[in-house]
């Protein structure tokens, strides 16, 4: 329990940072994409034997480079390839393994409560890199998010942002996948961040906002699925929806009331 | 040299016999609602009502419905949130789109945990998930073909406006079109399709179904008529190889395991998309 609670905090952490460029950026598309890339990879580490995380981090960081080197100009139809792509290999890696169904449910919609303290070790280091990086590309990636044109013209690498992006979306799934699952690393990127931007303005103040958001979201959903037995992957789901529909009616109702 | 290219019993099983039919029917709906998806950048909100379509799934198998309905009900329901999320913005399009399938993971997470359960039935998660023609049974079809026929009805009628407002919103609404109207239509239509696609061919297939043909026909063809005719000819050829492959793959390896029929598809349609790009490429490449 303790595990879960720790593994879901650091996950929850560097969800929160991510997410807030994934919606800047109107990335969601790439960030559940990069998650289900992950997916296919721990199921083809199982087959070849190796460590999952390996598998995750290789072939979510395999999906984020694809996306990167060929989406430049058709981003959707890119990233719906490279998704699909994806899951047909985790599909034929598990035809080929013949493993059965509650790993796949265990990577689809995660296993916090299994996860071990050598996890939450490597966990806390990927995290410990990770802001190191976003430290580093906070400012000219955000300058190269809001107005691209005008970052490229005053020198920005817009393209090598670009990348960055991608792979610190690819690291945050291959941390986040074995946690609360493919399909839920994606609702704690979008939903809080989402909710943390419609509030307020400042990125600064945003970025708090969201990871504080992304951190009740985690704990509430963990405490909820201890007390109720249902599975965690709902919960994340639910309250990430809910923080976007209040935060969403809270910015319009502002919005009417500062309108005479 | 038949018998070399297909492997014995494959024209005579009647599981591949039904796989064949249902194929057909779907990719050429996928495909035909594909361009127009391509063309009005959507591929999320196409892919993302797969996930939708299966909480469904999973709900209606629950409560013991037609998995259909379930699949039919959770698209509209979710094309129908989707469109209101982003109607104000189209910037908060892409949010929206995002916060819906997140939801609808979540629910599909909860629905299969009371479906094992309470049934105690395994393979539930990958058959929801991943689909397999070669598990549908017949009585879908004629429910099936009524969903596609009306699909393809519906965006043949609309077919004029849509493309105007997904092209010039401005000049759409000049012209006396609502833009509002039409893009709500156009998700209840994919809606449609990808429900009926993700339940007969798995969510995989849909969505590759719904884009690589469209982009790779668009690309090499001179008008939208074109287009929509080569995505339905590509769709249809990449389902019909896909599952021959699939069947055949069989008898290749030693083990007798044959090859997904998504991963096979999704091989062809891949093979379609690059051929395609190389020949816009070389064409352009003449040109100069």
């Amino acid at each position: 329990m303790a595990n879960a609670w720790l593994a879901g905090t650091l996950v929850a952490i560097v969800s929160g940072a991510v997410g807030l460029f994934v919606v800047v950026r109107n990335g969601a598309f790439a960030a559940h994409a990069i998650p289900n890339g992950a997916f296919a990879g721990a199921a083809g580490a199982t087959l070849v034997g190796t460590s999952p995380l390996l598998g995750l981090v290789a072939f979510s960081l395999a999906a984020a480079l694809g996306i990167a080197a060929f989406g430049r100009r058709r981003n959707d139809v890119v990233t719906a390839l490279a998704l699909v792509t994806m899951l047909a290999a985790g599909a034929a890696f598990l035809a080929a393994s013949g493993a059965y169904e509650p790993a796949i449910d265990a990577l689809l919609f995660g296993e916090v409560l299994g996860v071990s303290r050598g996890e939450v070790l490597a966990l806390a280091w990927l995290v410990v890199g990770f802001g190191v990086v976003l430290a580093l590309v906070f400012r000219p990636m955000l300058y190269a998010s809001v107005t691209e044109e005008v970052a490229a013209a005053r020198g920005v690498a817009v393209r090598a942002l670009d990348v960055v992006f991608l792979v610190l979306v690819a690291v945050t799934a291959g941390l986040a996948v074995p946690v609360v699952g493919a399909l839920l690393t994606f609702a704690l990127t979008v939903g809080p961040p989402a909710a943390a931007r419609m509030l307020v303005a400042r990125p600064g103040r945003a970025l708090a906002l969201a990871t504080a958001l992304s951190l009740t979201c985690v704990w509430a959903a963990i405490a909820s699925a201890y007390l109720s037995g249902w599975p965690i992957g709902f919960f994340v789901g639910a309250y990430a929806a809910a923080e976007y529909v209040t935060a969403r009616a809270a910015s319009s109702w502002r919005e009417r009331r500062a309108r005479p | 040299m038949i018998h070399w290219l297909v492997e014995p019993g494959f024209w005579s099983n009647p599981v591949v016999g039904t796989a064949l039919v249902l194929g057909v029917v779907v990719a050429a709906v996928s495909a035909a609602v594909g361009v127009v998806v391509v063309v009005r950048g959507q591929s999320f909100a196409g892919h993302a009502l797969t996930d939708v379509a299966m909480a469904g799934g999973a709900g209606a198998s629950l409560v013991g419905a037609s998995p259909l309905v379930g699949f039919l009900l959770a698209g509209v329901v979710g094309g129908g949130s989707i469109e209101a999320a982003g109607a104000e913005r189209i910037r908060d399009r892409d949010v929206g789109t995002g916060v819906v399938l997140g939801a609808a993971a979540g629910l599909t997470a909860l629905f299969l945990y009371f479906v094992s359960s309470s049934t105690s039935a395994t393979g539930s998660t990958q058959s929801v998930l991943f689909g397999s023609v070669f598990t549908v049974p017949p009585s879908v079809i004629p429910l099936g073909v009524a969903v596609a026929a009306a699909t393809l009805g519906v965006l043949f009628i609309i077919r004029r406006p849509l493309l105007l407002s997904s092209l010039s919103p401005e000049l759409a609404a000049a012209r006396g079109v609502r833009p509002r109207a039409m893009s709500l239509l156009f998700v209840l239509v994919l809606a449609a399709s990808v429900a009926l696609s993700a339940l007969v061919i798995g969510a995989i297939l849909s969505t590759a179904l719904l884009v690589g043909p469209a982009f790779a026909a668009l690309r090499v063809a001179r008008s939208l008529l074109g287009a929509t005719l080569g995505a339905i000819a590509a769709a249809i050829a990449a389902v019909e190889l896909g599952i021959l492959l699939s069947y055949d793959s069989f008898y290749w390896s030693a083990a007798h395991r044959s090859v997904p029929v998504s991963a096979c598809v999704v091989g062809v349609v891949l093979c379609e998309v690059a051929a395609s790009v190389a020949w816009s490429r070389l064409r352009r490449g003449r040109g100069r």
